[in-house]
């Protein structure tokens, strides 16, 4: 009898622990990247990702903790639980999925050159050669530029405001960049008309994933599989579509036109 | 622990190795040519020699690479001033900003320490030196220079140490030195320890080779 009780209580824990409901969350965020996210002068961080992130822990009813943290060292820190997910804009893509677990996608949005007014742009090894780009270091424009043209000379950034600074510098002849950010950050801003866009957006899931999710470790199944319901949640009762509406006027969701 | 990463990255490694190299290498022989007269004309007696080299000593001592390197890099762009110039051919590129803070830097030092062992030149060997007759020129060749330089070595291999060190803070201008390396491979593969051990390892065979050659001319000049 003693056994078979024994055996239930082992039964009932395992169980509990399978269908773990995670109740404090620490989410790590970059906040250098608007209007996804960015720094308010007073320490907090705003923007689409922190409110989507705000509302899937409400779905979640869970407790969240935004921890900002440099774009480099996201990834790292998940893997010594410094935080328990990334929502920082960050792609799904096969080399990340060999370390870390991803959610559904949240967000997707195109990539995109930008360069002087009026500079040409054709997508070869050979009209790149000796060009100065300009990416963020570890992003999935990295690895496009750094497998497509590695005849140019790819400058690789710790944030996208520094590859600003060197753009508007004159050091850089392109910048690759994602086309909000850069749009937001860079050609709305002061000293921005300079620029424009030149080539296609890029969204090749070879080079750019499937878009952004939340980023987990590979253990947390469990957490996965919470984010995805939120998501479908607030995807399903219109909290996105308010959120998207009041930072875009198109579709956050597949990158495309409304 | 995966060390095939590093072995597959192993060209990125040798590239940030070498520019870590002649970077450090040139900013150590061009800080000499500046450090050697700027340590002899501190002590001199004549006012306007004398302060603006200690004003370049005190900056340059007085606050640190990391900062002297930003100034140089991201304000030289903030001027228009400098950008039509022609200075800006070799200011926008990011290894010749570099190459300036390095080699400013460390002058300044060397220069502390050039003025330093001239301070503390023995009167007495350069008295007997002129007793014997000889010129300034002799003097200088034959007594003061050797003695200058032994007494010199130990702080100076100190000071080539610290820079190869710090040249590390090349890499946030986009330099791809050692530690640059390890950045693009911790980026690439989420390994920091492998990533960053390896750099670690590198710039430890530096210093190492560093001490050897310094000792083996410290021996050479003890006779």
């Amino acid at each position: 009898m003693r056994k078979i009780s024994l055996l239930i209580s082992i039964l009932i824990l395992s169980f509990n622990v399978s269908a773990r409901q995670w109740k404090n969350i620490r989410i790590e965020v970059e906040g250098l990247y608007p209007p996804f996210s960015k720094s308010e002068p007073d320490g907090t961080v705003s923007g689409f990702e922190i409110d989507i992130a705000h509302a899937l822990c409400t779905k979640m009813k869970a407790k969240c903790t935004l921890i900002k943290i440099d774009w480099d060292a996201l990834i790292p820190s998940l893997l010594v639980h410094k935080g328990d997910a990334i929502m920082a804009s960050m792609d799904i893509t096969k080399q990340r999925k060999m370390k870390v677990a991803f959610s559904d996608k949240y967000l997707q949005i195109p990539a995109s050159f930008v360069a002087l007014k009026g500079t040409g742009y054709k997508g070869t090894n050979t009209f790149m050669k000796d060009k100065k780009i300009g990416v963020q270091r570890s992003s999935t424009m990295d690895l496009y530029v750094s497998e497509n043209f590695p005849s140019a000379i790819i400058k690789r950034y710790n944030s996208v405001d520094e590859m600003y600074l060197d753009l508007k510098a004159a050091r850089l002849n392109y910048i690759l960049g994602n086309y909000i950010a850069t749009k937001t950050g860079l050609l709305e801003k002061k000293g921005g008309n300079k620029f424009a866009f030149v080539g296609p957006k890029l969204s090749n899931p070879k080079w750019f994933g499937e878009g952004v999710g939340v980023v987990v470790r590979k253990g947390d199944k469990d957490l996965v599989i919470q984010f995805n319901a939120a998501i479908k949640a607030i995807r399903a009762d219109g909290t996105y579509k308010k959120i998207q509406d009041h930072y875009f006027t198109f579709d956050a969701y597949s990158g495309k036109k409304q | 622990m995966n060390f095939t990463i590093i072995i597959n990255e192993y060209q990125l490694y040798l590239t940030g190795l070498w520019t870590t190299l002649w970077l450090v290498s040139f900013s150590l022989l061009l800080g000499l040519c500046i450090a050697i007269p700027a340590g002899i004309f501190k002590s001199s007696k004549n006012k306007f020699i004398r302060l603006p080299i200690s004003a370049y000593i005190y900056f340059f001592r007085g606050t640190p690479l990391l900062i002297q390197l930003f100034i140089i890099y991201y304000g030289s762009a903030q001027s228009e001033f400098l950008r039509s110039s022609w200075i800006w051919d070799y200011l926008q590129n990011a290894w010749f900003c570099a190459l300036l803070a390095f080699t400013l830097n460390t002058g300044a030092y060397t220069a502390e320490i050039v003025r330093g062992v001239i301070a503390a030149m023995p009167k007495g060997e350069i008295e007997a030196a002129k007793a014997y007759g000889m010129s300034p020129l002799q003097i200088l060749r034959r007594i003061s220079l050797p003695n200058s330089i032994r007494r010199a070595l130990p702080a100076y291999s100190n000071e080539v140490i610290f820079m190869i060190h710090s040249s590390a803070i090349a890499g946030i201008i986009t330099i791809m030195d050692i530690t640059g390396a390890a950045r693009v491979v911790n980026g690439r593969y989420y390994a920091p320890v492998e990533a960053f051990s390896t750099a670690a390892m590198l710039y430890l065979c530096l210093t190492f080779t560093t001490i050897f050659i310094f000792k083996q001319w410290e021996k050479h000049l003890q006779i």
